[in-house]
């Protein structure tokens, strides 16, 4: 049940996030005003921020706990295993949250924090004295290393979702037998775009169809 | 057909187990799987050894005791169905086949291939029933109940209570038989008075009953030989909360 809420809500922000990152695409002026923007909301942002905190916690405590008295409740495990139905993604949403934490952990360091890039601390802000977290995301992705670990903790979160995102429904009750099938291949279609939409940034600026807007 | 059987042997609960290889030689292809056993068993019992421990009674998929793990799979390849459903000609001649009991820490182990399953009676104990003056019956056009009603309680109505769903669960729970259990009620109008009360006492005795949580994998509706549906859970789950409100304020 606080699993599933909390879920809900980080399913929220995943969405939220993916559509502010995706300004990048229509250009410097408005993913900074929208940076901006989300800065001036000052205690709000704040707000939203501990609220998400509080999510995050809630949603690995309680996980670990239940995944701690599932283990408990078959002490003695089967020598051969074989699934007629269960998913992997289904099977394996501890590993794959751990690596999506690892990975949200490295991600605010990272953009939030301006740590591990030579070249946040050289960037000037833009013309309207915003700052510049276009040409930021930008020099971010230029590293291979960088990209291709964000894509690996993307392909683990999207794993997370096409289970979560499904499972939520059902944990809170909203489910009937019509409505199964329909809720796997919605999740499924939800989750794939989401990746598809978060990817797309690393990969455009990569392939260079995205360029910084200062050279430093 | 020939098989090589790998059996889970174990003497009782406080001694070790471990799967013990058997042949199984000149099986007709439409032997059921029980019958194997039963052969395999005659054959133990003419050498001297002890027999297989297995349980089984009606042997038509209707009684829900039969409990083997055949290849990792809950009431083995062949699904829906028990069991006792399964026909060598569903293996490969010359096939590996492993069985194991039903693995779930609570449903102790009694010998071999037979657990103790009354975690489940219990459960059923605590609410799986309605209050009522038993007598003549009353007329049967008293107390309507709509088909679609009477339709979804028969489908819970259906489960056999053989404890597969908790087998197969890979957090061994038991929310499919509970479930089932507790729509069956729920769905008619007799259930209707103890229905706040009885899905917070069964829930409340499976979890003390040391079952594991339902993470919404759905292998249980996979094995289920009753072909319950996963779909129950979510109605368990939307009971379960109205009852905890109810309960909280006081109804």
């Amino acid at each position: 049940m606080i699993v599933a809420v909390t879920g809900v809500i980080l399913v929220l922000f995943v969405i939220g996030h993916l559509l502010g990152n995706l300004q990048i695409f229509l250009g410097p002026g408005w993913i900074n005003g929208y940076a901006q923007h989300l800065r001036d909301l000052g205690p709000l942002l704040w707000l939203v921020r501990i609220i998400l905190i509080i999510s995050v916690l809630l949603h690995i405590c309680f996980t670990i706990l239940l995944a701690l008295e599932n283990r408990r409740a078959r002490p003695q495990p089967y020598v051969q295993r074989h699934y007629a139905k269960a998913s992997y993604a289904s099977r394996h949403m501890v590993v794959s949250g751990f690596v999506v934490l690892a990975f949200i952990v490295f991600h605010l360091l990272h953009f939030t924090g301006h740590r591990f890039d030579p070249h946040f601390p050289l960037l000037k802000n833009d013309p309207l004295n915003h700052y510049d977290v276009y040409s930021m995301m930008v020099y971010g992705f230029q590293n291979v290393y960088v990209s291709a670990f964000y894509i690996i903790g993307l392909f683990l979160l999207t794993l997370h979702l096409t289970h979560g995102t499904a499972s939520f429904f059902q944990s809170l009750g909203l489910n009937d037998k019509n409505f199964t099938p329909r809720l796997a291949s919605g999740a499924r279609v939800f989750a794939w775009l989401v990746f598809a939409g978060y990817t797309s940034i690393p990969v455009a600026v990569l392939l260079g169809l995205v360029r910084p807007a200062q050279q430093l | 057909m020939n098989f090589r059987l790998r059996v889970w042997r174990q003497e009782n609960r406080e001694t070790e187990g471990r799967l013990v290889e058997y042949e199984a030689r000149d099986i007709s292809p439409d032997t059921s799987f029980l019958e194997m056993l039963d052969i395999v068993n005659d054959e133990l019992t003419e050498r001297g050894e002890l027999p297989i421990a297995f349980d089984s009674d009606c042997r038509e998929g209707i009684c829900g005791t039969c409990s083997l793990t055949i290849n990792g799979e809950a009431h083995g390849p062949r699904h829906p169905g028990a069991a006792c459903q399964v026909y060598m000609r569903d293996f490969r001649d010359g096939e590996t086949i492993t069985i194991e009991p039903f693995r779930v820490g609570s449903f102790p182990l009694v010998r071999d291939l037979v657990v103790d399953r009354s975690a489940l009676d219990r459960i059923v104990q605590a609410g799986g029933f309605i209050s009522a003056r038993a007598g003549s019956a009353p007329e049967a056009n008293s107390i309507l109940v709509p088909k679609h009603n009477a339709d979804r309680a028969m489908e819970a109505a259906a489960c056999i209570g053989c404890g597969a769903c908790a087998a197969a669960c890979p957090n061994a729970s038991a929310m499919l038989f509970t479930s089932a259990k507790i729509s069956h009620l729920a769905f008619l109008p007799q259930g209707d008075p103890e229905r706040t009360t009885r899905v917070l006492r069964m829930v409340r005795r499976m979890d003390a009953e040391g079952f594991g949580n339902c993470t919404n994998i759905y292998e249980c509706e996979a094995v289920c030989p009753a072909e319950i549906s996963a779909s129950l859970i979510a109605k368990l789950n939307r009971e379960y909360a109205r009852a905890s409100w109810r309960e909280r304020f006081g109804e």
